[in-house]
């Protein structure tokens, strides 16, 4: 039985849909390495197809190449498969837990947020997942976006109840 | 090796990313995303007694992992993977990157903006620091990124994902074409 501060955690967990990953079995600490594992090989991709270059970001937004559309294009199609696939199949996990989709509730955030994280992508050139390939990569001075960003992430919690959603 | 170190073409790229959410999936029901990793910071280190920070971060661990990979498999590409040519991009936008002084596409982000001197310069601090603001503050508010959003939403075909993602596209056209000119040429 989950105790009441279980249940309050997935409340607070599932305001961002997206986070929520309740799992009933209790792994030991080096069974989180395989995500690691999935990091480097997203790392690599990363920096060998140029996706979290400042200059290809800034290509995509002026409509000067396709190589951006091209790859988000082809990873949603791939994505969007095998999701299908998963559920039509019942495909489990490894360790043979259910495979569990969340519906995304729409909110007023979806489309000021957006337009807000637009204008970031745009002057950072990175979304949240490149920082860390461009820190990786070895440009020292993104650790100040970094920090920037979860100073932004903090902030948002904090005026949370005061944003329109 | 050859294959390995020039740039990937974009079908690749788009194909082993398109697999990572199956692969994320199948290894432990985790939904492919990345900026909660942020939130998961804040939760960890400053939660700061709001509702919002308050939950069991420990249970998203693996989120860490995760983009620890990340910075290690950028550190494995930079270093051990790189042909050393700099990025080709569109002569227009050569041209244009000229004219407010970019010229060095040695890294993947212009160095000439993005480092530590520039921090201090009304250009530099908006470059990064208010950037990253936006992109923090930003994709938590609009519940996800890129990749919880444009990939994993899409992929789930969720409608409000869709929403989402054509609201980054609007703000970064935006901002790319109308704004980002004057804030290069401060």
């Amino acid at each position: 039985m989950a105790t009441q501060q279980e249940l309050d955690d997935l409340k607070a967990r599932e305001l961002d849909a997206m986070c929520v990953n309740e799992s009933e079995l209790k792994h030991p600490w080096y069974y989180n390495l395989k995500y690691a594992v999935v990091g480097v090989v997203f790392g690599i991709v990363f920096i060998k197809a140029e996706i979290i270059s400042w200059f290809r970001i800034q290509e995509m937004f002026r409509f000067q190449s396709f190589h951006m559309y091209g790859v988000i294009g082809t990873a949603v199609i791939v994505g969007a498969i095998s999701v299908f696939l998963i559920k039509k199949l019942g495909i489990k996990t490894i360790h043979g837990e259910k495979i569990t989709f969340a519906d995304k509730e729409f909110n007023k955030g979806n489309i000021y947020g957006g337009l807000m994280f637009g204008f970031g992508w745009a002057i950072t050139g990175a979304c949240p997942g490149p920082l860390f390939a461009q820190l990786g990569s070895g440009v020292l001075s993104i650790s100040i976006v970094i920090l920037s960003a979860i100073a932004g992430t903090w902030t948002y919690g904090w005026l949370r109840d005061k944003l329109p959603h | 090796m050859e294959l390995l170190t020039h740039p990937w073409p974009w079908y690749t790229a788009g194909l082993i990313i398109g697999l990572i959410v199956p692969a994320l999936l199948i290894l432990g029901n985790k939904h492919f995303g990345i900026s909660s990793n942020l939130r998961h910071i804040c939760a960890a280190c400053f939660p700061a007694d709001i509702k919002f920070f308050k939950y069991d971060w420990k249970k998203e661990i693996w989120n860490f992992y995760f983009v620890g990979g990340i910075m290690l498999g950028g550190f494995i590409a930079a270093f051990y993977l790189n042909s050393g040519d700099p990025i080709q991009v569109n002569p227009k936008l050569v041209e244009e990157l000229a004219t407010y002084n970019i010229t060095d596409f040695s890294q993947i982000v212009p160095v000439q903006l993005f480092n530590f001197e520039s921090l201090f310069t009304l250009k530099g601090f908006i470059m990064m620091v208010v950037g990253g603001f936006l992109v923090g503050f930003g994709t938590r508010w609009a519940g996800g990124c890129t990749s919880g959003h444009a990939i994993m939403g899409l992929s789930n075909l969720q409608w409000p994902s869709l929403v989402a993602t054509i609201c980054f596209m609007i703000g970064g056209i935006i901002m790319a074409n109308f704004i980002l000119p004057y804030i290069l040429n401060l």
